[in-house]
């Protein structure tokens, strides 16, 4: 399958990601609207990790064997048997927060309603990421991934 | 004749059915189980009776499930002996089925003590959804309730009455609440919100008789406490905790300890004869060694294991720790493996608590590794301190930054990172 693959020697700590991603699961897809007039703000799916000098951004791996899948209590978290993607329907979940004990990325936050859990989708509607379609130095890449 | 054959269809019997199925798609599997519709979530009990969730949302696996998997589902039937000579279940009505291999997932059923009183109309326990279903009905003429145990359960369900406009009393024997998965500081945290909300916490108690109703003595009206106190009330949650339903496999050869013995593979002493779930004694690679842990998660994995090894695919479980996530009465709360060493001589203990904003950090180590982590609001990257915990990293040089505000993937050494997750440095 295609995943998001971080490339830390390249990230630059700009947060441009967080951005994007936030604006892509905004319900403008606004960049003014969606920080300034929704309430509450979109939750961006990928977060950027600082640990000076390190820096990188972090969004679900969609896991061969998803332990969240497993963990989950409601069947909110599904792997797609055929595109491999780890699925979460915020409808099924009812914000137990299960998954993220068990996510070994700690890639799962909690959305900000706070009633749900929020991780990456892969950007169903766009061919590329946001996170990696606007990532200003390469330090992300949307690349088949083989098992 | 069915290959396969599951007794009880909750979390392990639903992830052995997966599994089976990734590996065998023709072999005929019969799944029994005594409830009418299985494939829904325990823990979401408390979510149907509160109102937040409807039977549909209830259902963790489509009500498709079976029939896509080519299961024939026996529900609302019991399984009620076990011929291992002649390999076949005899159910209720003596109906048999065969089978080659065998998975006993009976689960857990709550334990009641003896209660004088406890006959009365209004008394519940809480694990299964008729349990649920049963307690909702009442709702509408109560107006108070007594919850026996302030685990996991008796907390959920004081959450889900309380959500429904009762006035509930906690009634907990041991002196915390939570006490067996958090440390008294966190538990001091939790029952802080919960009385709040205005229920009533009385620890180190317990309900001596349970009496009746002035108007009528066959119906619930209040309960007496050890230390004499009458409190009244309407309805009764004996909300203990569970123990696991072995007595499918009661005077055969099958070993049982508390639960029924596995080894690795979830197979017990008998050859072709499986257990997973909260009928299973399976590892816990924190304590290194099997005991029960009736948790939802590792039921779903001990019984995909089973499931894989059933159809000829080798697997080993893992191993799983106490392992509990608390989204009740708002506050976000991890506790994984030890929170209270017995012996703390042993252990160290690393601790953020910062009271004004509601944080609480805690992590125990013994010889420099993981093996118990308590995180009270701030628990998003539980998941990497439990990476951490399962690999048996010392963690010697991370100590304070294991509790830190910032801490995260990023926090850990890039030849750490590299080691712990391999796939992402290729």
């Amino acid at each position: 399958m295609k995943k998001i693959v971080v490339k830390e020697e390249h990230c630059i700590g700009c947060g441009l990601c967080e951005v994007y991603c936030t604006v892509q699961h905004s319900k403008s897809k606004d960049i003014i609207k969606a920080y300034n007039r929704e309430n509450p703000r979109p939750t961006s799916r990928v977060t950027l990790e600082v640990h000076k000098p390190v820096s990188f951004a972090i969004q679900c791996r969609h896991c061969e064997d998803a332990p969240c899948v497993t963990a989950c209590l409601s069947g909110a978290m599904k792997k797609d048997e055929e595109t491999g993607e780890v699925t979460h329907d915020p409808e099924k979940c009812i914000g137990c927060w299960t998954c993220i004990m068990v996510c070994p990325y700690g890639a799962i936050k909690k959305d900000s309603s706070g009633k749900v859990v929020s991780k990456c989708d892969l950007c169903a509607e766009l061919e590329v990421p946001a996170c990696v379609a606007n990532c200003p130095n390469g330090a992300l890449v949307y690349k088949e991934v083989k098992k | 004749m069915s290959k396969y054959v599951i007794v009880g269809a909750s979390a392990a019997g639903i992830g052995a059915v997966e599994a089976i199925r990734e590996v065998d798609p023709k072999g005929t599997i019969t799944v029994i189980s005594d409830e009418q519709c299985p494939q829904y979530s325990r823990p979401m009990i408390s979510d149907l009776v509160s109102g937040k969730a409807d039977f549909g949302k209830m259902m963790c696996r489509e009500h498709e499930f079976w029939t896509e998997k080519s299961v024939q589902a026996l529900t609302g039937r019991t399984a009620v002996s076990l011929n291992l000579k002649d390999k076949y279940v005899e159910l209720d009505k003596g109906d048999r089925v065969d089978f080659e291999k065998l998975l006993v997932a009976t689960g857990g059923k709550p334990f009641v003590p003896k209660i004088e009183g406890s006959d009365k109309d209004g008394v519940f326990t809480f694990t299964t959804l008729s349990d649920a279903e049963s307690l909702a009905a009442k709702l509408e003429s109560a107006e108070s309730a007594v919850v026996i145990g302030a685990g996991l359960i008796g907390v959920s369900c004081t959450e889900a009455l309380v959500k429904r406009g009762l006035k509930v009393t906690m009634v907990e024997l041991q002196d915390k609440i939570l006490s067996l998965i958090l440390d008294p500081t966190a538990s001091e945290m939790v029952e802080n919100v919960i009385r709040k909300a205005g229920v009533t916490i009385a620890t180190g108690q317990t309900v001596k008789r349970i009496v009746g109703k002035p108007e009528n003595d066959k119906v619930v009206g209040g309960a007496v406490l050890t230390s004499g106190e009458q409190v009244p009330c309407d309805l009764v949650i004996i909300a203990i905790g569970v123990i696991p339903r072995t007595e499918l496999v009661a005077g055969t050869d099958v070993k049982t300890n508390r639960g029924i013995l596995v080894d690795k593979t979830m197979c017990t002493n008998v050859q072709g004869v499986y257990a997973s779930g909260d009928v299973a004694e399976a590892y816990d690679f924190v304590y290194g060694e099997n005991r029960l842990l009736p948790l939802w998660p590792l039921a779903q994995l001990e019984g995909k294991v089973a499931g894989y090894n059933m159809a000829g695919k080798k697997a080993d479980y893992p191993g799983g720790t106490a392992m509990s996530s608390l989204k009740y009465f708002g506050i976000p709360v991890i506790s994984i493996g030890i929170a209270n060493p017995k012996d703390p001589d042993q252990y160290e203990t690393i601790v953020n608590h910062e009271p004004e904003r509601s944080l609480y950090k805690k992590i125990v180590l013994k010889d420099n590794k993981i093996v118990g982590i308590t995180l009270v609001n701030d628990i998003e990257k539980a998941g990497v301190l439990f990476h951490l915990l399962k690999n048996g990293v010392n963690v010697k040089k991370l100590k304070q930054e294991l509790v830190a505000d910032d801490f995260c993937l990023a926090t850990l050494p890039r030849s750490l990172r590299r080691k712990l997750y391999p796939g992402e440095y290729k």
